[in-house]
């Protein structure tokens, strides 16, 4: 298969997304504008405006017809897909770094940073399905977890929120009442900061983490059991899983403060395929010149009868490449 | 930092705003040479020892035999005496007392002297010891705590008990592992750990594991017996039969480099002390224990300035190892480079050969022959080129000179032995006529041939730089790495040639490899042409009776390459010495084939255990050589049994891993299709799995892309 560049993003890219369909990606990136674009051609279909800041994450609805985008710039704003239009913006007294859409698209998480005298926390919203009485006020506020919290998203029938961050350890939190039900077992789980987390596509049974202690962790969403681990040579950024076939990709590579400058293989910046039962790596794709932040896969992978290896994405800090 | 209890350290902790649950104690890493207090596994195994020295006295000496004096010479004699010791070392304010009789009001013969350091008190001890102040009065020196040791001393001889045998472990069980492998240590971020080299499961088997082993690094004995650990206090030797025993230490404070003799039956330990003085050199300890009683056979100390001269490599100005072992396995001799001579000492007294130095004005280099008692040195030109230099081959203990070689216009010379000490090589810088450059050529020395002949060897282009030399081991050959290009050119040469074995020939030059070092395996035959550090770790594997490339390969930035001592196996290391990144070790087969690839963070150290020499005669090598089909014929069988075996395991492992899986899967889809009305409702009504309702079908599409023919053959050796 032949790899898609796509250019347009001017600083590193954050985070992508695809549509349920899998006709659009979207894409985030440390410059102000989250992009949209056909996913067959790499055709660039346009850009949301309006943020002032990096756009560390976003989410778009099962209808396709919203987006979602959490920025540095303390807001998270919700748009229509179609005409890029801001439909509201949440207002945060410090930066926002993950959404995720509930099932139903009627709730979101969005998790912010501790900046200045403010702790991390886990926002539950409730979006309205007619914009103009949208409501700006959170259903539920959970703090507690020290330092950045990266990711929450969504357990099974919206019943939990799944966090993971800075302090290493993986939480399900009840998502009516905001009490912690679970925590990750230190003497198993990440070593690290948690960098990234991806849940599987049938409503989150198991979510993959991605750790800087060089692993990916495979967890049961109900009852937060470890049952794999991935080893991997270099900290990993960002995890993804197939939605078809039984692979896991892992991205990432040294931070760029510690990276040589002779010899792009010394930062390992390829992304890595394993086998997700046997924990064994399966392949690489090459060709990234920095870290991969940014992973997805496309949901659809049945293209003409023939099943191929799911189309994925990997993401060095200017360019998209599609396999 | 001294001792704090838990409950203090929660306290700091908590003040810090640490949480201790989420620190991984593991990944720690102290600054080297320090250890804020905590103590290491072995420190309770010294302290007793400890014990003993007491450094309340330790500095203070007592000099006997001084002139007896009344006191209105007091102070003159106090002059004299504190001028002599002033230039040993800084006398202790109040560090000088000698006591006045109180009937006589003369002084009673003695005094008492304290110096700043240890150090200080043992050189005064040892400089002035006999020293003639005048014909009746000659210095007797003694530290004051031997004087208590000598006062205790039972008037009465007790015969010492008699114990009874013990019979010791087998301390060489490691050579007869059934599957033949080789062990090796590693050192990385606090552990060491010694593991069997399992190349058959192509994998590291553990053998044993200590965290804090050491407190600065590890190194084998010479034949593999022992492994030895350096400690503040000293160094330790590690072995036995099942498993890893302390066996014995060796007292040396602060010891900082250690060095076995090469049959492993001494021990070198050198340690460096900062003088009080800061203009006086550093002094240097230096032991030599018996290995096997542990017992101090003799100790050198002096300023560093002494052993500072020649050679390359060590510390502080001291080049290590300061002696140099020969006379073979035999431990006979051993000798150390000083100023305008050279030092030998023999092991059965532990003293000069003949009691005299061997002469040689501005000596600069010199080396034992590997297996026989011959030194070979070199002398500079002297005289500004009047006198020419000079390379000599001495025998020991008759200090005869078996043969000479005078050279003209040299700026440089090294002496490369070759392992079974058969040929000596010495590389010659020359200046060109100019004086603005050197060239470089070789003299060849055969050794074992009636009168030693030499022959000079020049590349063909005399002007290439040589980047590395290396002969076979117990070979005939030896390979040149030469050029300036940045891809050099690589010779190989032959002393034997196929009718005339008296003259040295050319095998072949390989053109622009990207190589700086060469790895000759220690069974001679194969080479490895790698490119170290610049070249990234580029490896070529070369059989050189075959004169081919038998695999290239690259262990990306590797810096170190180590052959097993059976020349099976070979290292490639990347270790944390130059960088940080991609630290840990690659293990390939002897034909350059990857085995595995070991990933360690903060890796120091990778030695293999070495091992005895073969008790095979040469014949009978032959001979198993000749017949290598019957003998390995056993080693098949089970080589194929284990892969039979392992890949039965390996399903095996894959079938139970595939079973839970699905037992998860199912439970998954389970719970999906009970919850599938609930999750229906938060979609409002959308009856919505319909993502799961496609099937994956597996076709399989071959394209065909390129078809080339190529002529494969298969040689011996080759897998």
């Amino acid at each position: 298969m032949r790899p898609i560049l796509m250019k347009g993003h001017e600083r590193p890219l954050t985070f992508l997304r695809y549509n349920r369909e899998g006709d659009l990606l979207f894409s985030c990136a440390k410059d102000h504008n989250p992009t949209v674009w056909f996913a067959d051609n790499g055709e660039r279909l346009g850009t949301y405006r309006g943020h002032n800041g990096a756009v560390w994450c976003c989410d778009v609805s099962r209808d396709s017809m919203r987006l979602i985008t959490a920025s540095a710039d303390q807001s998270v704003k919700l748009w229509n897909v179609q005409t890029g239009a801001q439909l509201h913006t949440f207002s945060f007294n410090s930066p926002a770094r993950s959404v995720d859409f509930s099932v139903g698209d009627k709730l979101a998480v969005i998790t912010t940073d501790p900046f200045m005298e403010v702790t991390s926390a886990i926002n539950v919203k409730r979006i309205a399905d007619d914009p103009s009485q949208q409501s700006g006020e959170s259903v539920l506020t959970i703090t507690g977890p020290a330092g950045r919290i990266n990711r929450a998203v969504w357990g099974p029938l919206n019943r939990t929120i799944i966090s993971a961050g800075e302090d290493c350890v993986v939480r399900i939190w009840d998502s009516e009442t905001g009490k912690l039900l679970k925590e990750s077992d230190p003497e198993v789980g990440h070593k690290k900061p948690i960098s990234s987390l991806s849940k599987s596509s049938d409503d989150c049974s198991h979510f993959l983490t991605g750790s800087l202690d060089k692993s990916a962790k495979l967890w049961d969403a109900r009852t937060l059991t470890l049952i794999k681990t991935y080893r991997t040579e270099r900290p990993v950024n960002a995890v993804e899983m197939s939605p078809l076939l039984d692979h896991v990709v892992l991205g990432g590579g040294q931070d760029a403060s510690s990276v040589t400058t002779t010899d792009h293989r010394a930062g390992k910046f390829e992304a890595k395929f394993y086998d997700k039962i046997l924990q064994e790596e399966i392949g690489g794709v090459k060709g990234h010149f920095g870290p991969i932040n940014a992973l997805a896969f496309n949901p659809d992978g049945k293209s003409a009868g023939t099943v191929r290896l799911p189309i994925f994405i990997g993401s060095s800090p200017l360019g998209l490449a599609v396999n | 930092m001294g001792e704090i209890s838990l409950s203090e350290l929660e306290a700091r902790a908590n003040a810090a705003g640490i949480d201790l649950s989420q620190i991984d104690l593991d990944s720690i890493q102290l600054p080297p040479g320090d250890d804020f207090g905590i103590i290491s596994d072995d420190e309770d195994v010294y302290q007793e020892e400890q014990l003993d020295f007491d450094y309340g006295l330790g500095n203070t000496i007592v000099v006997d035999n001084l002139p007896v004096v009344p006191m209105e010479k007091f102070s003159k004699l106090e002059g004299v005496i504190r001028k002599i010791y002033g230039q040993i070392g800084v006398i202790k304010e109040d560090g000088f007392w000698m006591p006045v009789d109180p009937d006589t009001h003369k002084t009673l013969r003695y005094c008492f002297i304290e110096y700043n350091t240890p150090q200080e008190a043992e050189l005064a001890k040892e400089k002035t010891n006999g020293y003639k102040l005048d014909r009746a009065h000659i210095f007797a020196v003694n530290m004051i705590q031997d004087f208590n040791r000598f006062m205790k001393v039972p008037d009465e001889w007790a015969p010492p008990e008699i114990r009874p045998y013990v019979p010791g472990e087998n301390l060489q069980s490691w050579l007869a592992d059934e599957k033949a492998r080789d062990q090796f240590v590693i050192r990385a971020s606090s552990d060491t750990e010694v593991f069997w080299n399992d190349a058959r499961h192509l994998k590291p088997d553990p053998v044993y594991k200590r965290v804090y082993w050491t407190e600065s690094f590890v190194q084998w004995s010479s034949l593999g017996t022992y492994l030895a650990t350096v400690h503040r206090q000293g160094t330790a030797v590690w072995g036995g039969a099942s498993t890893f025993n302390q066996l014995m230490r060796y007292a040396h404070p602060q010891v900082k480099l250690i060095d076995f003799s090469p049959g492993e039956k001494y021990l070198v330990t050198y340690s460096g002390h900062e003088p009080s003085n800061p203009r006086d050199a550093n002094r240097v300890v230096i032991n030599i224990f018996d290995v096997r009683t542990g017992k101090v056979m003799r100790d050198f100390k002096g300023s560093a300035d002494e052993f500072a001269i020649g050679g390359t490599g060590g510390v502080a100005g001291v080049s290590w190892p300061v002696f140099k072992w020969g006379g073979g396995k035999d431990d006979k001799y051993f000798a150390k480079i000083g100023k305008n001579m050279i030092s030998v000492y023999e092991t059965e007294s532990f003293s000069l050969v003949d009691k005299k130095s061997l002469k040689a004005e501005s000596v600069v280099d010199f080396s034992w022959s590997p297996t026989d008692p011959i030194l070979a040195f070199y002398v500079p030109e002297l005289g500004g080129g009047n006198q020419p230099a000079r390379v000599s081959l001495v025998q020991i203990p008759s200090k005869e000179e078996l043969r000479q070689k005078n050279l003209f216009s040299v700026s440089d010379c090294k002496l490369y032995w070759q392992s079974n000490g058969d040929y000596l090589a010495v590389k010659v810088d020359r200046y060109t006529k100019t004086k603005k450059s050197t060239y470089t050529g070789f003299e060849l020395f055969r050794i074992k041939e009636r009168d030693i002949p030499i022959e000079v060897l020049e590349l063909d282009n005399k002007n290439d730089k040589i980047i590395a030399f290396a002969w076979e081991p117990k070979g005939h050959r030896f390979a040149v790495i030469h050029g300036d290009n940045p891809r050099p050119d690589v010779s190989f040469y032959s002393m034997k040639t196929a009718h005339n074995t008296g003259r040295v020939s050319k095998l072949t030059t390989l053109k622009g490899k990207q190589a700086n070092a060469l790895f000759w395996s220690p069974s001679g035959r194969y080479i490895i042409l790698a490119g170290l550090k610049g070249f990234n770790g580029q490896l070529e594997f070369y059989n050189v009776d075959e004169l081919e490339t038998m695999a290239t390969a690259e262990h990306f930035t590797a810096t170190d390459v180590e052959w097993d001592p059976t020349g099976r196996y070979v290292a490639t290391l990347v270790t944390s010495v130059h960088h940080e990144m991609e630290n840990g070790f690659n293990i390939w087969s002897f034909n350059g084939k990857l085995l595995y690839r070991i990933m360690k963070d903060h890796f120091f150290q990778f030695l293999w255990r070495p091992r005895p020499p073969s008790l095979l005669s040469p014949e009978k090598e032959e001979e198993i050589a000749k017949n290598l089909k019957k003998y390995s014929k056993k080693y098949e069988t089970e080589d194929q049994d284990v892969s039979l075996q392992l890949s039965e395991q390996d399903r095996e492992k894959r079938r139970k891993l595939k079973d839970e899986w699905e037992k998860w899967v199912s439970e998954w889809k389970r719970l999906h299709e009970v919850e599938k009305l609930q999750r229906q409702m938060l979609r409002d009504g959308e009856a919505s799995d319909e993502e799961e309702e496609y099937e994956a079908k597996e076709v399989e599409v071959e394209e065909l892309l390129d078809v080339s023919e190529e002529v494969l053959s298969f040689e011996f050796g080759q897998e």
